[in-house]
């Protein structure tokens, strides 16, 4: 009996001996560059992805001068984009065109995506649901490495001859089919789609099949339910786009005409091309991945705000189940609305119709999401954390956002707003003090886990204050100007056109609230890296938080929990009546 | 830290993880291929004539009859694993593979002939979808030998180890196969005989 105990007691410490040198083993490659971790892959997806928001906006700050002061050389930094791009730092209109299409894609693609989805939902995700990894740790380090190949293709077309894609985002054809630097921008997404398909393969079976016992799909935090639903979205909605990129890469490489109608005429000679081939279909499959991809931004961002609202407000979401059910039907619904984009190509009042219709529709569940977080601040007693005020500034941004959508989503009204300013500033209330806002309420909220150091809270709320006054001063004058008819994507804000006398000043107001936007980012990147030394240490859940992400340790291991999370209950039991504490985690047990 | 349902069902689900997730795959690959014949459909409607007869039917014909035939060997080799026969199993992957190979063959003579003939994808819009629909199904059968020749030569050391993930992966192969094939059910119509 004694040698028996003895020897198992041996052989324990002997595993635990074994197990402990098996976690050493991890060099510094596998464990921070090609790692396996959920966590630290999440990490990496946040961090390129903040990044290129960075990079994005930087493109964007360089337009704003131009725009502000047409013809005057940039200062300080005019000198590095080189005389073919910007003789004397003054912007030539083709690398004008450039910064602004690559402005749009890095956003979009390899900045907001790639946090929202790649970062939050890959380190958030898998924890919340009480899982060990995801379902798939070597598909999703390939998803991460796929998206950075990307991100290098694309960054690298600044360096090519010809230079990087300058035929807008959309890259709408012909245009985008003859002009220089698009080769690249067709191969970079090509990997950026290919990266998302794995990544949403990888999500979906992880939230089906990994959840913790006790988990059933209701008790799930919306914030799941959210990344469940983008998922979807990118599984279905990016091949028509993949599909599309290869078409226009043939277009390019091959000599079809698969986007070039016959007789097409450029500068005055007649293309050499088969023709017989229809620019619109480009637009249908464009926007056929492109409406969804709105939702692709918005949806993860809600899940964020629902999580830190019912955090901060103490009590639980209004209307939970209505939260998931809407959430399902607008990504339903986002794959119908697509040609709400087109209603300027001719396509027909029959086609417009019903393409309002369900425009129509979608806003509907919209407004519930937005009112069901609204109505939870109700009667509450709010902390006003960092995370909060970010989540709380996104509800009226949204809000903004969504409504100047209507007037879009309706042929009479667009057939005047298009394509002018008014749609810039439209999109960018829902995707930059919308999304983004709620991406830095996450950053601030789910810190404290990914680090066990809280953020500053004074640089914090220095960094949401001036972000939140500057970036209405960006946004708002642009609907006055899209009213007053002035047209995007021109390279000296359109100076020729007599109707744009009266709104040119306003580019002086937004380009110096960019570069105020810009500024404000400093004590963010300060208190981003300096925390990571500095910060408080915090212990397992510092913000007395109910979802299950907050049982693991600050940060988690590899394996994320201790002992094997079990749920009792449903995700925002706050507040409850009679209980010990304000808050009574999911993972909880029910005291007899 | 072990990862659950890799190879046995969860309860709720009754799903593997590697089986979901070849599902889903394969819903994306039908929206892949689904934009793809819209574009097909968009063009022809749109052509003031489109072009018939300039494919072999017979060479197409004849390499219906094989991805077929391989659909059946790939069921096989499946079944035979179920049943623990090993050998038999790994012997039917190869057939699959050499029935692939033989269609890619057949394949590379049509393109020949056409590439000879000046019809190259610039030809004509009809010729543009024709490539690519059938390049993009190419590079599938490409990436399905792949896969089976990882299964059948380097990967069948996980059989001695644990011999239900081995068949499960086969039966995955299989599901991706299937659908390759049912793309050029559609196809070969679509191109060759409409």
């Amino acid at each position: 009996m004694d040698t028996t105990a003895t020897g198992t007691a041996h052989g324990h410490v002997h595993a635990h001996e074994h197990d402990h040198a098996h976690h050493e083993e991890l060099g510094f490659w596998r464990k921070y560059v090609f790692s396996l971790d959920h966590k630290v892959i999440g990490v990496q997806y946040a961090i390129t992805g903040l990044l290129f928001l960075l990079f994005g906006f930087t493109l964007m700050m360089v337009m704003r001068f131009q725009l502000a002061y047409p013809g005057h050389p940039i200062p300080f930094i005019g000198s590095l984009f080189g005389p073919e791009n910007a003789p004397n730092g003054v912007l030539l209109p083709e690398f004008y065109n450039q910064l602004g299409a690559m402005h749009g894609t890095i956003m979009v693609f390899l900045g907001v995506v790639p946090l929202a989805v790649g970062g939050f939902g890959n380190f958030v995700m898998p924890l919340q649901i009480g899982a060990p990894d995801m379902a798939f740790p070597k598909l999703n380090m390939m998803s991460y490495w796929v998206y950075f190949c990307g991100g290098v293709t694309m960054f690298a077309s600044f360096f090519m001859t010809g230079g990087a894609a300058q035929s807008g985002w959309t890259s709408y054809p012909p245009l985008a089919v003859i002009a220089p630097g698009q080769t690249m921008w067709l191969f970079g997404m090509i990997f950026l789609i290919t990266s998302s398909l794995l990544g949403s393969v990888n999500f979906i079976v992880t939230i089906v099949q990994l959840r913790a016992k006790g988990l059933s799909y209701m008790r799930l935090p919306f914030f799941v339910w959210a990344q469940l639903v983008t998922s979807f979205l990118l599984l279905l909605a990016f091949p028509p786009l993949e599909a599309a990129g290869v078409l226009q890469l043939m277009d390019r490489l091959a000599g079809t005409s698969f986007f070039l109608p016959s007789g097409l005429v450029v500068s005055g000679k007649p293309l050499t091309v088969a023709g017989g081939g229809n620019p619109l279909l480009w637009q249908h499959l464009f926007w056929f991945l492109a409406h969804p991809e709105v939702y692709v931004l918005i949806l993860p961002a809600m899940g964020i705000v629902s999580e830190i609202i019912a955090n901060n407000t103490r009590k639980p979401l209004w209307g939970y189940k209505a939260l998931v059910y809407a959430a399902v039907f607008l990504g339903f619904m986002s794959f119908i609305v697509w040609a709400h984009h087109m209603f300027m190509t001719g396509m027909g009042t029959t086609i417009s119709a019903f393409f309002q219709t369900t425009t129509m529709i979608i806003s509907i569940p919209s407004v519930i999401i937005l009112t069901a977080m609204l109505l939870s601040l109700w009667g509450a007693s709010i902390r006003f954390t960092t995370p909060m005020l970010f989540a709380l500034a996104f509800l009226p941004m949204f809000g903004i956002g969504g409504l100047t959508g209507l007037p879009l989503g309706l042929a009479p009204s667009d057939i005047h707003l298009h394509d002018t300013y008014y749609v810039i500033g439209h999109f960018h209330y829902v995707v930059a003090p919308g999304t983004i806002f709620a991406l830095f309420g996450g950053v601030y909220y789910w810190f404290p886990k990914a680090t066990g150091r809280m953020m500053n809270e004074t640089l914090g709320k220095i960094h949401f204050w001036v972000s939140f006054v500057a970036i209405n001063f960006i946004f708002m004058p642009m609907f006055i100007q899209g009213l007053g008819g002035m047209n995007r994507r021109m390279y000296d804000g359109g100076m020729q056109y007599a109707h744009n006398a009266g709104l040119l000043k306003w580019n002086i107001v937004i380009g110096i609230a960019a570069w105020t936007l810009g500024l404000a980012q400093l004590p963010f990147i300060l208190n981003f890296f300096g925390s990571m030394k500095w910060g408080r240490l915090v212990g397992k859940n510092p913000w007395d938080a109910t979802t299950l992400e907050w049982s693991a340790p600050s940060p988690p291991g590899h394996g994320n929990f201790v002992t094997e999370p079990i749920v009792y209950r449903g995700p925002y039991e706050y507040s409850v009546p009679g209980a010990a504490a304000d808050f009574t985690p999911q993972f909880e047990p029910e005291r007899a | 830290m072990e990862i659950p349902y890799t190879v046995e069902p969860r309860p709720d689900s009754g799903l593997a993880n590697g089986k979901l997730g070849i599902w889903l795959f394969l819903a994306s690959e039908v929206m892949l291929f689904g934009a793809l014949f819209s574009t097909y459909i968009l063009l022809r409607v749109g052509a003031i004539e489109w072009p018939h007869g300039e494919l072999s039917i017979l060479l197409g014909g004849i390499n219906t009859v094989i991805l077929i035939a391989s659909s059946v060997t790939m069921v096989l080799a499946w079944a035979q694993l179920k049943m623990n026969n090993f050998s038999r199993g790994r012997m039917f992957l190869l057939i699959t593979i050499v029935l692939a190979t033989i269609f890619l063959v057949n394949k590379y003579f049509e393109y020949a002939e056409h590439f000879g003939k000046g019809e190259g994808p610039w030809h004509s819009t009809f010729f543009a979808i024709y490539f690519t629909l059938t390049g993009l199904h190419g590079l599938h059968i490409i990436g399905g030998i792949v896969v089976m020749a990882y299964l059948a030569g380097p990967g069948a050391g996980l059989w001695k180890r644990n011999p239900d993930q081995f068949t499960n992966r086969v039966e995955y192969t299989g599901l991706y196969w299937h659908f390759v094939d049912l793309v050029w059910i559609f196809l070969f119509p679509v191109l060759y005989l409409l």
